[in-house]
């Protein structure tokens, strides 16, 4: 068999990407503290030892309910821009929707740094989980408007126009017509925003209050190189529900496309 | 009949686009109205104000006798029928249907027989429960009729509802539009661009240009005495002829060169006459090619044979009259015993006087 440069390439290219990540089931199921081959042996010791960590059960929590508030508000957000996009007319339209499509490539850093002035010095406010919400919210916004954007502009504009028509309120036009029809995009954009909020360190670790985020938990967790394999363990937990969410945002938005029969020209997956 | 809209002065702007430049139309009470006119003359746009979709910039719409300023498409006694159709992918064929009635105070077994009645009315008996995503184009065209229709709206608006469709599915739902329209007595607006569809389906037609009505006649007076060289060339084939308008009065006296002089009555000149060089139009069918041994009492004009389109059931010859710069096209049915002529062929045009025009420029 011939195996051509580019195919030796590509296979490179493919270890590169996701050997770290094989990485984490192997050694979350290695009995041995130090990270390292050979391995010694098969345990589960380490998803039990998760089970019973109530700090870490916290720092979940406190994740979760930051993932979720994010998710929703900044969907909630990025339909609003998005529909406004895609059929509104208003002055200075491009410049606007670009303008808050910025934070999506604004380096998270300066983010941080930045509503840490802001927040704390400027407006006194304490720092808490509703600051690592507004933060979250900021940076998802964008995402949840580039998935929508597809959404409301694969719209025919004569479907809500049809349920006026035919008697409807614009809002009911808007519930009982457009929702529905953009709804996998709604899904999708919950999704993604979630996972990008639920692993997002640097904006967390600047603005969570005395409660800390699970990855920023982590982190913390680092400087004991006795809870390295624990770590491994909620690694491979992580990047299997990040994939799983992943899949079913990607499921979701495919639905969308055949819905509104549309070719698949790529995505996320 | 009484009028049902009345537009008077109506303007439209976009921006600085001057869509519409002051439209004034009555529509009568249960006539099929046709909007004809080339793409972009502003048909949908005054189709989608009187549905309510767009505002007037001046003048105003009055629907039975009711000024429509500031009043909501839902709230007006208009439906459409969408160039898209429209259709509700995620509902089934019968919840598209009584969409409209769900503010209806119905219970729902009236309801039912309402979806049920209005999808018999348009062929669709029995498809309540499929997927409308599913449908075929002229199925969902039928949809979104029933659906305007099971709310009894005082007017139907059409935007080109059968350019999606292929001929002979065009031809059967022209025939079926008709039908439809005689037996529930509606007042339907049609858009269209199609002049033979507009021809065929309509009680009236305004044929627009650019924001304008440019005529607005019954089918037949706008196909016979189009008022002007664009209604003219717009529809139908036409053929121009350089005259001159020598004398006004009762009748009507033109100069045609190579055809030589004519009296016409007033109706021949529908955009109105004019002392003076003219234009003067003349339909195809309306010449003839004087066969061998065929005798007429009407007047003759010598001919060449300069071109000839063979098309089955007619055959098209362009011919050369002396005097007349440009050919003239001839229409006529290959009935039997009729040669087909070859170019070259020295022949005789019969004409008449009633079937010049005197177009304004
Ligand atoms: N929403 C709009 N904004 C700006 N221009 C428009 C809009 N809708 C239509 N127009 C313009 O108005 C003109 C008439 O359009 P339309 O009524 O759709 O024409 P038709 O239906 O006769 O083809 C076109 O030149 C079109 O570009
Ligand atoms: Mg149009």
């Amino acid at each position: 068999m011939r195996i051509s440069v580019l195919g030796i390439y590509a296979i490179l290219y493919l270890i590169f990407l996701y050997a770290p990540i094989v990485l984490l089931p192997i050694f979350a199921f290695n009995d041995a503290t130090i990270i390292a081959f050979p391995l010694t042996g098969f345990t589960t010791g380490w998803f039990a030892e998760l089970a019973t960590n109530t700090a870490l059960h916290g720092a979940v929590r406190n994740s979760l309910f930051i993932a979720l508030m994010s998710a929703v508000i900044a969907t909630g957000l990025g339909t609003m821009a998005a529909r406004a996009g895609a059929t509104g007319e208003f002055p200075f339209k491009r410049g606007i929707i670009g303008f808050i499509m910025l934070p999506l490539v604004l380096p998270e850093i300066i983010i941080a740094v930045a509503l840490l002035v802001i927040l704390v010095q400027i407006l006194g406010m304490n720092l808490s989980n509703w600051t690592v919400i507004g933060a979250h919210v900021l940076i998802c916004t964008p995402f949840s408007i580039a998935i929508l954007n597809g959404a409301f502009q694969n719209l025919d504009p004569s479907m809500e126009e049809a349920a006026l028509d035919l008697g409807e309120t614009r809002l009911s036009a808007f519930r009982l017509v457009t929702l529905p029809l953009v709804m996998p995009g709604i899904i999708s954009s919950l999704l993604i925003s979630f996972t990008i909020s639920l692993d997002e360190f640097i904006i967390a670790f600047f603005l969570t209050g005395s409660n800390p985020t699970m990855p920023v938990y982590i982190w913390g967790l680092l400087r004991f190189p006795a809870s390295l394999p624990v770590i491994m363990a909620l690694g491979t937990i992580l990047v299997t529900l990040s994939i799983i969410l992943l899949t079913i945002a990607e499921y979701f938005r495919r639905r969308g496309n055949a819905r509104a029969g549309i070719k698949d020209t790529g995505g996320f997956l | 009949m009484t009028a049902l809209i009345h537009l008077t002065g109506v303007q439209k702007y976009y921006g600085d686009y001057h869509a519409l430049r002051g439209i004034d139309l009555e529509i009568r009470k249960g006539e099929f109205f046709s909007l004809l006119g080339p793409s972009g003359c502003g048909k949908t746009t005054l189709l989608r104000t009187i549905a309510g979709f767009e505002t007037v910039s001046s003048g105003t719409l009055m629907i039975d006798g009711k000024d429509m300023k500031g009043v909501p498409a839902n709230l007006r006694p208009t439906n459409m029928v969408f160039q898209s159709y429209a259709i509700f992918p995620h509902l089934s064929v019968g919840e598209n249907v009584g969409f409209g009635l769900r503010k209806y105070p119905m219970t729902k077994d009236e309801k039912a027989r309402a979806v049920g009645e209005a999808l018999e009315m348009v062929g669709l008996g029995g498809y309540g429960a499929r997927a409308a995503h599913a449908l075929s184009g002229g199925q969902r065209q039928r949809v979104a009729l029933a659906r305007a229709l099971i709310l009894k709206p005082k007017v139907l608006l059409l935007d080109e509802p059968l350019s999606a469709l292929d001929k002979k599915m065009r031809e059967q739902m022209q025939v079926e539009l008709i039908k439809l329209q005689r037996q529930v007595g509606i007042t339907f607006i049609l858009v269209t661009h199609d002049q033979e569809e507009a021809l065929v389906m309509s009680d009236r037609i305004a044929v627009m240009f650019e924001g304008e009505i440019g005529q607005l006649a019954d089918p037949e007076t706008l196909y016979r005495r189009p008022n002007s060289r664009r209604v003219a060339e717009f529809i139908g084939k036409m053929n121009f002829l350089p005259g001159e308008v020598t004398k006004l009065g009762e009748r009507i006296t033109v100069e045609v060169p190579g055809l030589g002089t004519s009296e016409i009555g007033k109706e021949q000149a529908p955009g109105g006459a004019k002392l003076g060089r003219s234009l003067i139009g003349v339909r195809p069918e309306t010449l003839a090619i004087q066969f061998e041994g065929e005798a007429t009492d009407r007047r003759v004009a010598d001919a060449t044979v300069d071109e000839v389109v063979y098309y089955g059931d007619m055959t098209y010859y362009d011919v050369r009259i002396a005097g007349i710069e440009k050919p003239l096209t001839i229409s006529m049915k290959n009935l039997i015993g009729r040669p087909v002529l070859d170019v070259g062929t020295r022949t005789r045009v019969i004409w008449d006087e009633r079937s010049l025009v005197v177009l304004a420029r």
